[in-house]
């Protein structure tokens, strides 16, 4: 079988989750062969890095006009290399960019895409995943039965495996013509975040509040907790909506997925929305004043009290034990 | 402006929902349906865009009998009218998109908003297949949307920052949280919605490419163990992360 991986990058750091999809189509795949696509601008020299993690080919398509990310841009220079490469299946990771990607390559292809899938398999060559669905309250497992089998992988739902740096593979370039009115949306602007925030969907490490903390300025407290696990801040829908923090902060149904190795939840009640983001993480701690609160029926370990004055305390502690 | 709005009748997502006997679909009888929240963002910002520039909202859907209460609850917030393509396709999302774009084919519109995903089964696809099935462009899961003339600009947060997205319309856009806050019906939208038009649309659904082979629930946590109270409880908190966690 053959599986072909569009490798994400933005200015020229493959990400998290594209790394990931390789490693996950390079298990799928056994003996097959897995074939990273890459797509920008300057970024060839870059690529053959992907071998490490298991891509034994290697296709760069790279224009001026896709220097940033575009639907349009993307869709058509993806679709050129599937077309090329008659793979079995696609795998895209599952981020702001996969998910706006594999739609559009599905459609042009006519194939069916599996989103947001966290196990994959063959059944009879075709391409079988399974992939929560009601907001995480089930998981569904279902199967394309079209060729090729197009699937967006949950981040940090497949281990990425130890870079192998003994493995090589050629670097191919592959050409694409496009002109400037073949992309209908264009990015204009890219506003950064600040420099140093850690991803949420990529970190370890997250510290969490939620209204029980009561005001924007408490927030200092998470961070300083932030600061010495060098973990993400999260935030419940309360906090976000009363203005405490920013939307894209946002864990839970209408935020984002997280699977941290450690959570840790502040002054969240734990309602069934906010858990549909964050019940994948390894270790749940949680710390709500009330011991009744929904947080600490799913939480591994709990602490029944006030978060202004228990998260300075652990904060100090997991300083002194470090 | 004339513009579509595409809603979806999903499961509330306060209830709980049950694998159904077959093993492969949910039990529907106790489940209450709603009008899917993200469509509510994308309808919300029609009917902002209409009364800054005047025009008509048209709702369509395509489900069952039952999601005409959706409908309703769109007309009841200030849509003007509404279409119903009566289909049983729920799942896949290529199918769906055929079905709607049929569904409009001998209508225009300068704009169609969507809901960044259905909280059913959360595939966050059926905008981005919809535009590419009518040759348009789109701009998926915005938090801001300005229209200008002839053209529309868009904020989509992506990991690490926001890009700014400009496209010509028509195109399909679909509303992610934070564009908006929606606003609630009125007795009297609630009342005027009752003799708005819901236009029956026939149309053959296109043959799902996609088979759901199992449900099941997922595996629960272990969790409830409470450490202990205040500040006293933290450092046999960060023992047990080092010793039987190993997190720390
Ligand atoms: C369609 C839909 C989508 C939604 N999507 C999301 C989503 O994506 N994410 C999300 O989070 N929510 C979401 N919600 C909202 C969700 O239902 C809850 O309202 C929300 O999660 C509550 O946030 P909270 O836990 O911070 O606040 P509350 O439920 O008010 O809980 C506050 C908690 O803080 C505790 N507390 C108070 N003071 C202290 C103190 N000093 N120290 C410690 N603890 C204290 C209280 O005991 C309480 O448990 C959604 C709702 C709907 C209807
Ligand atoms: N059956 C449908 N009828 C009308 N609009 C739909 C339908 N399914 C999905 N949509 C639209 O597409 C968005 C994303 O849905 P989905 O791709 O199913 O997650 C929804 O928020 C709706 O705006």
């Amino acid at each position: 079988m053959k599986v072909l991986v569009f490798a994400e990058q933005r200015a020229g750091e493959f990400r998290k989750a594209a790394i990931e999809a390789i490693c996950a189509a390079r298990r799928l795949d056994g003996d097959g062969e897995v074939v990273a696509v890459v797509i920008g601008k300057g970024i060839a020299d870059k690529a053959g890095q992907l071998a490490a993690y298991g891509a034994d080919k290697i296709l760069s398509i790279e224009h001026d006009l896709l220097d940033l990310y575009s639907t349009d841009g993307y869709t058509t220079s993806l679709q050129k290399a599937v077309e090329s490469e008659n793979p079995d299946a696609v795998l895209l990771a599952a981020t702001a960019m996969g998910r706006d990607l594999a739609p559009r390559l599905g459609a042009r292809l006519d194939v069916p895409v599996l989103a947001d899938v966290t196990e994959l398999s063959w059944v009879d060559g075709n391409l079988q995943a399974v992939r929560p669905v009601y907001a995480g309250k089930l998981m569904m497992t279902v199967k394309s039965n079209k060729t090729p089998g197009i699937a967006t992988t949950r981040p940090k739902a497949f281990l990425a495996s130890e870079p192998d740096q003994g493995k090589t593979a050629s670097v191919t370039s592959f050409d694409v013509s496009l002109s400037e009115d073949d992309l209908k949306a264009k990015v204009k602007q890219i506003q950064s975040e600040a420099e140093g925030m850690i991803e949420l969907t990529e970190a370890d490490f997250i510290v969490s509040g939620g209204r029980g903390m009561k005001a924007a300025e408490n927030f200092t407290v998470l961070e300083d907790l932030a600061k010495v696990l060098n973990a993400a801040i999260g935030a419940s829908r309360a906090a976000v909506d009363s203005g405490w923090r920013t939307h894209s902060e946002q864990v839970g149904q209408t935020g984002k997925v997280v699977a941290p190795t450690l959570y840790i939840a502040c002054g969240i009640s734990g309602a069934i929305q906010h858990l549909a983001g964050m019940t994948s993480s390894k270790v749940i701690i949680a710390i709500n004043k009330d011991p009744d609160a929904p947080i600490f029926k799913i939480a591994d370990y709990g602490i029944v009290g006030d978060a202004m004055e228990v998260v300075p305390a652990l904060t100090e502690a997991i300083k002194a034990a470090k | 402006m004339n513009i579509l709005v595409c809603v979806k009748h999903v499961p509330d997502t306060e209830t709980a929902v049950k694998i159904g006997a077959d093993g492969k679909s949910i039990q529907t009888q106790d489940v209450n349906f709603i009008l899917n929240p993200y469509d509510e963002f994308a309808l919300e910002e029609a009917l902002k865009i209409k009364e800054a520039k005047g025009g008509e909202v048209t709702l369509i859907t395509a489900g069952p009998e039952e999601a005409k209460k959706s409908l309703r609850t769109g007309l009841a917030m200030g849509a003007d009218k509404a279409m119903h393509i009566l289909c049983d396709e729920s799942h896949d999302s290529l199918a769906l998109a055929f079905c709607l774009a049929e569904g409009i084919k001998d209508e225009s519109f300068d704009l169609i908003l969507c809901g960044k995903q259905a909280m059913d089964e959360d595939n966050a696809q059926v905008p981005i297949m919809l535009a590419d099935k009518l040759g348009l462009p789109n701009i998926s899961a915005v938090i801001k949307l300005e229209i200008g003339d002839g053209t529309a600009t868009a904020h989509r947060e992506f990991e690490g920052g926001t890009e700014v997205v400009e496209t010509s319309l028509p195109a399909v856009i679909s509303a992610h949280k934070g564009l908006n806050e929606p606003r609630y019906a009125s007795l009297k939208g609630i009342m005027m919605a009752k003799k708005k038009e819901i236009k029956d649309v026939s149309c053959t659904c296109a043959e799902s490419g996609l088979e759901i082979l199992d449900m099941a629930y997922p595996p629960s946590r272990a969790g409830g163990r409470i450490v202990g109270e205040g500040t006293d409880a933290v450092p046999e908190l960060v023992k047990l992360l080092r010793e039987e966690a190993k997190v720390i």
